[in-house]
């Protein structure tokens, strides 16, 4: 994938010391603070009522989410987005792999998962909702048909693209199924992987929210959307805040997975770019 | 040439055993609420559904609701198409900028474009302005971290050379910064169309301005599983349809780049 170029040779942050620190921090936090402080003057000065200034949102954010409701609202969303994900990257990459090894089953379902893939995947809230009613297995099942796609279709792709001189090498040394799999197909496959479960991410973010917005009486969406709807403003907002927070821990947990888990990968990538 | 002959079989073994797979999956579907598994309330019969898609094909109100959705999605994605080249390009093009705005860029873009719904309908209430919050936001990211790449993977002797050879600030954009951010961006404009078009579906069952969504929502309601089934392959031909298209527009576009043409070659 050349989506994201510029992340392989970020430069060692070891040798940033001094005054070059300062500076990388200015420019870190010079915007966001700029930024708050404008919000603050303009949330002072505006009759708007949408747009509460930060210190409101902030003692709002305490308020709510510090306390019983992270037990009861928080942790059961984010178990059902946890529980979502690796089913999805469990499933995907074992039909992945499988599809993508066998040419024939591969020709055979191609149209098929483009079609799927090409779903809306909110839209089958609804057919989850009539299929398994409104329950906790169904937010889990409507977050692995949005999620599983990417992974599956991308790992596919991975599978596929393996250097046949690889296959073949380990073909005549009778490298056995297994050893194959292991050794060969999946780490061949797992940056195609990777950038899959990335997407699969913020998909599955976006379906745990809505299947809560929908068919639910608690969770992180329930509540944003009842906040709403009883116009308690501030805290509304807070609930936005830490859906962000959410997606930005996301982001930064699997930042922090895929440098593990591609370190070979990037150095290959770091060495043929020197 | 030895070419065409062994293409030709294998091109159109591959399409038989496409038609084939799709319609194992309908045989399936269909035998599904046949054989008892499912109640057929809850998974109506594909020709049912088939049935009631031919049905909404002559009806102008369900022709109405389609184009209600995609000018929601036409207006959001143009908004942030535009949004993000000029920004982009500016931000990309300064390394100051690119500097200061990391952390923003960074902490704003993970954050799911669902989580503004609330909102946009306190701004906005049930119309279509709401949905063009949520469209514009969530594909106004996938442009903008493209453009932002690809402005800055000029090519330094490519851009030395152009200097020494004296190019005039206006031909160094048409020839080595347009081309260079063409791939990038058609890259961002093809994710931005798709997720652009969810948000659209998504904003109309939650918010509830006219569209395809918001007809899903009241089919499910309604406990009309066959119309729900009906839209819900609308939206995915839908889907489908804006993939493909946009596929098409980057080959043609780029036919001359290095990706394309390598996949010709072989």
């Amino acid at each position: 994938m050349t989506a994201y170029p510029g992340r392989t040779v970020t430069p060692p942050r070891r040798r940033a010391v001094g005054h070059r620190t300062a500076a990388g921090m200015l420019h870190a936090l010079g915007l966001p603070v700029l930024l708050l402080v404008l919000w603050g003057l303009v949330a002072t000065r505006t009759t708007s009522r949408f747009f509460p200034d930060p210190v409101t949102i902030a003692d709002a954010f305490v308020d709510t989410w510090i306390g019983p409701a992270f037990v009861e609202d928080v942790l059961p969303s984010l178990a059902r987005l946890g529980l979502g994900v690796a089913a999805s990257i469990v499933l995907g990459v074992a039909a992945g792999t499988v599809i993508g090894l066998t040419p024939w089953l591969r020709e055979l379902l191609e149209p098929l998962l483009e079609f799927l893939r090409a779903v809306p995947p909110p839209v089958l809230i609804p057919v989850m909702m009539i299929l398994l009613g409104i329950t906790d297995t169904m937010k889990v099942v409507v977050i692995v048909s949005g999620a599983v796609w990417p992974i599956l279709l991308n790992t596919i792709e991975g599978v596929r693209g393996i250097d046949s001189v690889l296959t073949q090498t380990a073909r005549s040394f009778r490298v056995t199924w297994w050893e194959r799999l292991w050794f060969l197909v999946l780490p061949a496959a797992s940056p195609r992987i990777m950038a899959g479960v990335r997407q699969a991410l913020s998909v599955a973010l976006i379906l745990m929210v809505i299947s809560e917005m929908f068919a639910s009486s608690a969770g992180l969406g329930y509540r944003i959307a009842y906040f709403q709807r009883n116009y308690l403003i501030a805290e509304m907002w807070s609930g936005i805040l830490l859906l962000g927070g959410v997606g930005v821990l996301l982001a930064v947990v699997f930042g922090l997975v895929e440098r593990r888990v591609l370190r070979w990968y990037h150095g290959i990538r770091e060495v043929n770019r020197a | 040439m030895r070419l065409p002959p062994t293409r030709r079989p294998r091109a159109s073994r591959r399409a038989l055993l496409g038609v084939a797979g799709l319609a194992g999956f309908l045989a399936v579907w269909q035998s599904v609420p046949a054989l008892g598994l499912i109640d057929p309330q809850y998974l109506p019969y594909v020709t049912d559904v088939l049935a009631r898609l031919s049905e909404q094909l002559v009806d102008l109100a369900f022709w109405r609701r389609l184009g209600s959705t995609m000018t929601s999605w036409a207006i959001g994605l143009t908004v942030a198409t535009i949004a993000a080249v000029g920004l982009g390009t500016v931000v990309g093009l300064v390394p100051f900028l690119r500097r200061a705005t990391h952390t923003m860029v960074e902490f704003l873009r993970p954050i799911p474009s669902v989580a503004l719904i609330p909102l946009a309908v306190l701004m906005f209430g049930i119309q279509r302005q709401a949905a063009l919050v949520i469209i514009v936001y969530a594909s106004f990211w996938q442009v903008f971290v493209q453009v932002i790449y690809g402005v800055a993977d000029v090519d330094t002797v490519a851009r030395d050379t152009a200097l020494s050879f004296g190019l005039r600030r206006w031909e160094r954009w048409t020839h080595l910064v347009l081309p260079t951010t063409l791939p990038y961006l058609l890259t961002g404009l093809r994710l931005a169309a798709a997720v652009a078009l969810i948000l659209a579906v998504t904003a109309e069952m939650v918010i509830g301005n006219p569209g395809l969504g918001r007809m899903i929502e009241l089919s499910r309601s309604a406990g009309d599983a066959v119309g729900l089934y009906a839209l819900v392959v609308v939206t995915g031909l839908l889907g489908l349809a804006v993939n493909l298209v946009f596929r098409f527009v980057e080959r043609r576009t780029l036919s001359w780049h290095e990706s394309v043409r390598g996949e010709r070659a072989l």
